[in-house]
This record gives structure tokens, sequence and C-alpha cells, in this order.
């Protein structure tokens, strides 16, 4: 049986040769780390979850490295004039892994019922939907109460993971038992999982466009230790390391290895953005002229170039270059140590202590925090680093105890999705380490950002947006750091790995390997 | 006692070396110009490559000789400090339940089991996790698990004294009770005490060390261990930054540890006539 398996295999593929350059079949071992907590993405969105549920599950559109738009479940789709309407024709003879036929159903049940109930994130985007209907098997119809610019960046598959209605409706959703066992639309299906070891994840031989996957199987493998996964790449036991699975100092040994490539793309629709939160509240960084004091005490190229290994940009203000609608039109902070001084003197700085809260997250976090208590510390700022594990962390950025903490937020491509979250007024709510955080509170400013998310022309969007950004860049909510790349490694005879705005998350629909 | 000690060349090299190490831990500032965390060149410069900085930079391009200078502080300090809280909660208890048995005796004993029973350096790791790290919080921690085998040490020693004919020589002539143990058994088990806390000295180095390497040290002070642990990811491209604070806990703990044995072959007649040294 195996046999017969294996020879039809041989004879797709010698008849598919001919037609694409793609070679069909093949292994891939990725990566994961940490284990992921869970593969039911519709209810859990950590990376790791959306680095392996991103085969499995999948969202109505997926996005290129330009945050274009383009087809996935939906084959193509429709804006009307007044940006209320948004019409989806979505892809026929789509098929769950189970073999259950997907419906238009199953998209209104995601978005309108699971999704509303466990996704907060997209929850906050669903405020601005009046309905969500499905005309016909084959069309869904999200109509808006009032125009919301980026609407169209919510169908990404972390976003809005599309998932099976037959599963999950009238059912106990954190508690289904299925979620163990993952079904989707996706390229792959969910085949075992070895806790502590790997996550075997295997070809969808029903997968609604032709061709497609090459690969016959992935396997995302768990190695806890950041030395053992550059090793386990150096033996060849795993053929790639998404973005930040090794320590920066190791990625240049690795990439100068035979037949090994590195590419910083993939990460596009993230924007991963790093700053320092500066407490508006209370004590010397509630001062705006300490907090412009941080900016320029701080070399950020020496950071960029020492401690992140090259990879990256300095950040010119609360939206990535990467993100859409990012202006360079603003004051450039750049290493100027007795600006800073200046600043410092000018408020009357008394020496008083101030805490740094560094991300735990390893040594390259570490380092960072090292390096800038120094650059401080040389303009006489006086810090001191806490120590702290991922729940401390949370803890003290959540409940405001924090003079100075680092973190990395990703943007999904639009500032008025993953932005202005961290500095309107209303979104300053204890208990969250992913809102308004610093306490930032600038009334003027918000009926900006409110304006700016519900215009419909991109142009008008992009004018709002350039004066925040020229405004907000003076005020040093907080101290923006690098636009972060994680570079993805992986040997060069694997194709097409990453060739959208998620990069490895969906990576596998397209790669292949070259024999 | 001196004279036996300075004969044994093992110890004269450990106090030697301890020496050395104390005085550039105290004369750190005046020696280096940077501080540890100053960023002075390009990263991962090599030994040698550069006269004004011997030992080479580290990951930052930090000076790694003045790291481990001022590492040497963060060490000794350590050490000391928690050897010193050690015996304090030791030496008592151990001389209660030697001296008075019975009741007082089972209950010291049990509790000291209570700590005997947990290993050292988990116990130890809980309690930097729970008080945060800090030189402090790290120093209480360490005596707080090196304790127990001093207690054991004294009351086997105060058990042995007191049985002695002097003690009740002491108790005849109408001494009270607290007055014989402090003043003369106690005294007579100081040697064994010494010996050990020179070997204590030398653990709690390592403990602190073993911390620092965990991501456990406090993130405000330049410590060896936590030059071992940041080199740690970088051991093949960059032997340096873990060697040199590795031989520098080396020296300090064979130091130590000689002085120690010194210590103990001159404390102790019946060895030393053996020739031992």
């Amino acid at each position: 049986m195996k046999h017969l398996k294996a020879t039809t295999f041989l004879i797709a593929a010698a008849l598919a040769a001919p037609l694409a350059a793609q070679e069909a079949g093949g292994r891939l071992d990725i990566v994961v780390q940490p284990e992921p907590p869970s593969l039911m993405l519709g209810l859990v969105q950590n990376g790791p979850t959306q680095l392996v549920a991103g085969d499995i599950y999948e969202g109505l559109l997926r996005y290129g490295t330009d945050l274009k738009p383009q087809p996935l479940l939906a084959k193509s789709w429709e804006i009307s004039e007044d940006g209320l309407t948004y019409t989806f024709k979505l892809n026929e003879g789509v098929k769950w892994h189970d073999g259950e036929d997907f419906t238009a159903e199953d998209v209104v049940f995601s978005a309108d019922v699971f999704l509303r109930e466990t996704h907060a994130r997209l929850r906050a985007s669903l405020e601005y939907v009046e309905s969500i209907t499905a005309p016909d098997d084959t069309t869904v119809v999200f109509q808006l109460k009032e125009p919301f610019g980026p609407f169209i960046s919510v169908f990404e598959t972390g976003t809005m993971p599309i998932v099976p209605k037959h599963i999950y409706e009238g059912t106990d959703f954190a508690n289904n038992e299925m979620n163990a066992t993952p079904i989707g639309t996706g390229p792959f299906k969910f085949e075992a999982w070895e806790k502590g070891s790997y996550i075997h994840l295997v070809k969808n031989e029903d997968y609604y466009v032709d061709g497609l996957p090459y690969l016959d199987e992935v396997y995302y493998r768990v190695i806890p230790d950041a030395a053992a996964r550059a090793v386990a790449f150096e033996t060849g036991e795993v053929d790639v390391l998404p973005g930040g699975s090794v320590e920066n100092w190791d990625v240049p040994r690795l990439t100068e290895m035979d037949n090994v490539c590195s590419t910083g793309s993939g990460w596009e629709f993230f924007a991963p953005h790093a700053w320092m939160w500066l407490n508006n509240r209370e004590g010397p960084t509630s001062d705006v002229r300490f907090r412009q004091a941080v900016m320029y005490a701080m070399d950020r190229e020496f950071q960029r170039d020492v401690v992140w290994n090259g990879f990256g940009n300095v950040a010119t203000g609360p939206v990535s270059s990467k993100t859409n609608f990012y202006s360079d039109d603003v004051t450039i902070y750049d290493h100027n140590p007795e600006k800073a001084e200046e600043l410092l003197a000018e408020m009357g700085y008394d020496g008083e202590e101030i805490r740094l809260l560094p991300l735990p997250y390893g040594e390259t976090w570490q380092r960072w925090a090292e390096a800038i208590r120094q650059n401080l510390s040389e303009v006489g700022i006086n810090v001191s680093i806490d120590s702290t594990d991922v729940a401390g962390w949370n803890e003290k950025t959540s409940q405001w105890d924090y003079d100075m903490a680092f973190t990395y937020l990703y943007q999904y491509g639009d500032p008025a999705l993953g932005v202005s979250r961290n500095y309107t007024a209303d979104r300053i709510q204890k208990g969250s380490p992913w809102n308004n955080v610093e306490g930032y509170d600038n009334p003027e400013l918000d009926e900006k950002w409110f304006d700016a998310a519900t215009m419909i022309s991109p142009e008008e969007r992009q004018a709002a947006y350039d004066e925040i950004q020229k405004e907000i860049v003076d005020d040093v909510p907080v101290a923006w750091l690098l636009e972060l790349e994680f570079p993805t490694i992986y040997r060069c005879d694997i194709k097409d790995l990453v060739t959208t705005g998620i990069g490895v998350n969906d990576g596998p629909r397209n790669a292949w390997i070259e024999q | 006692m001196w004279k036996r000690f300075r004969t044994n060349i093992g110890a004269m090299v450990g106090v030697v070396l301890l020496i050395a190490v104390i005085l550039i831990a105290i004369f750190a500032p005046l020696i280096f110009a940077n501080t540890p965390w100053q960023m002075v060149q390009r990263p991962f410069l090599a030994p040698f490559a550069m006269e004004s900085l011997p030992l080479g930079t580290d990951t930052l391009g930090r000076d790694v000789a003045a790291q481990l200078a001022y590492g040497a502080r963060v060490s000794l300090l350590v050490g000391l400090v928690s050897t010193l809280v050690a015996l304090l909660i030791g030496v008592p208890l151990g001389a209660l339940a030697g001296f008075y048995g019975g009741y007082v005796d089972e209950g010291a004993m049990r509790f000291t089991e209570f700590f005997q029973t947990i290993p050292n350096f988990a116990l130890a790791i809980v309690l930097v996790a729970i008080f945060e790290p800090t030189l402090a919080s790290i120093t209480l921690a360490i005596a707080i698990v090196s304790w127990p085998p001093v207690a054991r040490l004294v009351r086997a020693e105060v058990m042995s004294v007191r049985k002695r004919e002097f003690v009740d020589a002491a108790t005849l002539a109408g001494l009270s009770k607290p007055r014989i143990l402090v003043r003369q058994v106690l005294p007579n088990t100081v040697s064994p005490i010494i010996v050990m806390a020179s070997l204590m000295v030398a653990t709690a180095i390592l403990l602190e060390s073993s911390l620092s390497f965990l991501g456990l040290g406090d993130p405000n002070a330049m410590s060896w261990g936590y030059m071992i642990g940041a080199a740690r990811t970088v051991i093949r491209s960059a032997w340096w930054l873990s060697f040199f604070p590795g031989i520098a806990i080396v020296i300090t703990v064979l130091a130590l540890n000689l002085i120690g044995e010194g210590l103990n072959d001159a404390l102790n007649p019946h060895l030393s006539r053996k020739g031992k040294a």
C-alpha cells in the first residue's frame, strides 16, 4: 500500500514537473521557541502558536511583504465606495481537515461568535462592524457602522483565523476537546504533538490550491536552549531558524556556513517596534525634558550595531517604517549627550534613582538594558536595573510599577491597529501590558488618532498620521528604540519560504526544496 | 600555631593569592580608569590585541580586566558576609543544642534537618527568586543555605567538650550554665569552626557565581558568575570571556581551600605531627 502510494506520488510529481520549476516532496524541520501552549489559533495567538498554527488555520487574506492583501480563503473582495461594505468571494471546494465542507457560515461563526469572544485584539476592530452575513455559501459581507481605514488589514490568519463551525458551535470554546487536535483549512494537517519534543504536521492532500503545498511534512522542533538550537542547525538537525530563535551573536557564525541563507523579511506585517515605557505619571520621567534627555543620551546606532549585531533600524517615532502611513518628517533624536545634559540641568534633575525594567527574553535584552544604563549614566542619570522574570515583567508594567521598562509590540500593518493603542487616553487601563502603559494623556492628539482611523481615503489618512507623528515625537511619551529585525536563517535549497509579511508563519504553504 | 602554618607551603601560597585578590578588589577603581560597565572599545576584542585592554572586551565592548577586578569585590564581599551571617545563625544554635541536650537538642536538630533535607542550591535559587536578586538578598540566601553544617559541627564539638573534666570543675566552682557554655566550652570549639569558615567562604563564592551564572545575580553588580553566564552564549567565538572569570574563581576558591587546609593542620596538632604538611 505504502509502495503504491509512493508510486502514485512519483507519477504525480513527474506530471507536475514540466508545469512548474517547483519540486514536490521533502520534509522541513523548523525550530519553534518556546513550545506553544496550544495550537488552537482562535484561542491562543502568541508567537509560537501563530508560527505553527499558521499552517493549519487560514484567514480570508494574506499580506505580501508590501502589506498589500492577497487571496487566501477569499479569492476576491470588494470594498464599497463609502468604505462601509466589504464583500468577500470565497474559494470553492475548500474542505476542513476532517472532510467537512468549508462555507461562508464558518466565516460568519468565526468572526461574529467565536473570535468576538476569544480574540481581544480582533474584538476591538469588530466594534466598527454592524453585521456579518453570508448571502450564499461562498459570499461573506461585513457591514460597518462607520468607515474604519485599517479594516482590510484584519483578515490575516493570526488576526482572524477561520475556525470550523461544525466543531465549535454551541460548545465551551476554551474546553472543547478538539482543541488538542486542531482542524483547519490550511495546507498542512495536524498529525502529532510529542510534548517537549516536536509537533508533526503532514501535507493536506485536499488543499484547494492545485499543487500546493509542495512539502510532504513539517516538523516543529522544541529545543529549549538557544545555544542548542544553534547547534541543531549546524548539525543539520533542523533546516529553519525562525527569527529570534538564536542569540544575535550566533547569527553571523551560522550565516557564514555553506548553503545557509538568511532574510530579515517576513516581519513586515508585525513590524516589531521596541521602546521603553517611560512612566508619564510620576517622578522625573513625567517631565518632558527628562524624556527628551533620555532620547538624546542614548546611542541607538551603537545599540543596533552591537547589541543587535546590525539588524534593524533606529526608530524615528511611534510608527515603524514598515507599517503603512509612516512619516519621517519628525524631530530626529541623535546621540547628543551635551543636549541631554542641558535638558537635565534645565529641569533640575537631582540624581533621583530611576528603575529600569529589562525584558526577560534572554541575553540580548539584558545586554541592551546594560548598554542603555551606561548611556544614561554618562549624562548623569542614576539608573538601576531591576531583575525580573516574565511574570514579574507583566505584573510590573501592567500595574504601572516602573520608571522605565523595555517592551516591543507588533503593529499589524496599520497605526490604528497596532500603534494608537499605546498612546490614546482611552487605552489607559491598569492590568494590561499592551495598552497605554506609560499614561500619556493628550486629548488633542486623541482626537486626531480617532479621526485618522475612520477616514476612508489613504491620502487623507497619510496626512493625518503625518501630523500626529510630528507632534507626538516632540512629547516623547515613550523612548523609541529600534525597529527590530529578526532574521530567518535557513538552508539555501529551501525556496519560497518567506514570501509574505508574516514570513515563516505561513511560509511552508509555498515552500519547496530543491533536490 | 602561626609557626606551623608558616611552614605549610600550600597554605602560604593560598595566603599570597588571597591577598593579591583582596588588593585588586580594593584598588580596582585606582587600577582601572574604566568602570566595568563602560563600553570602551569595539566588542569581542581578543586579549592582548590592545595594550590598554590586556584581557580584551566583552559582547558590548567593555573592559574584561576591569570587570574581573570589580567582580572580585562582589565575590569576596558576598563570600565573607554570608559566611559571617551563617556563623551567627549556626554557632549559637549548635552550641545550645549540644550543651543543653534533651528537648532543646531535639528541636534544634529537627529544625536544622529541615534545612538540610532541601538541596542547598535549589533552596538558594528559590530564596533569591522570591526576594528579587540584590546583593543583600543573595548574601542572605547563601547564609541561609550554609548554616546547618555549622550548627551540626558546633553541636558535636560542644557535646564532646562539655563532658570534659574542666567543665565539671567549673560546675563545681558554681559557675552558671550559660557562663560555662560561653566562657569554657565555646572557646574550645573555635579551631574547627575557623577551618570550616574558611572553606565556607569558598563555597559561598561558588554559590554566588552559580546564581549569577543562571541570571539570578544582582543586575547592578559586576560579578564573575555574571561574566561567565553572559559569555556562555558566545563561548565558541569568544573563549576569553568565560575563561578569565573562570580562572579567577578557581584561584580564589583554591586559595581559600589551601588556607583552610593549612589552618586545619596548624590548629590540629595531632595531624601536623604526622608531618602531613
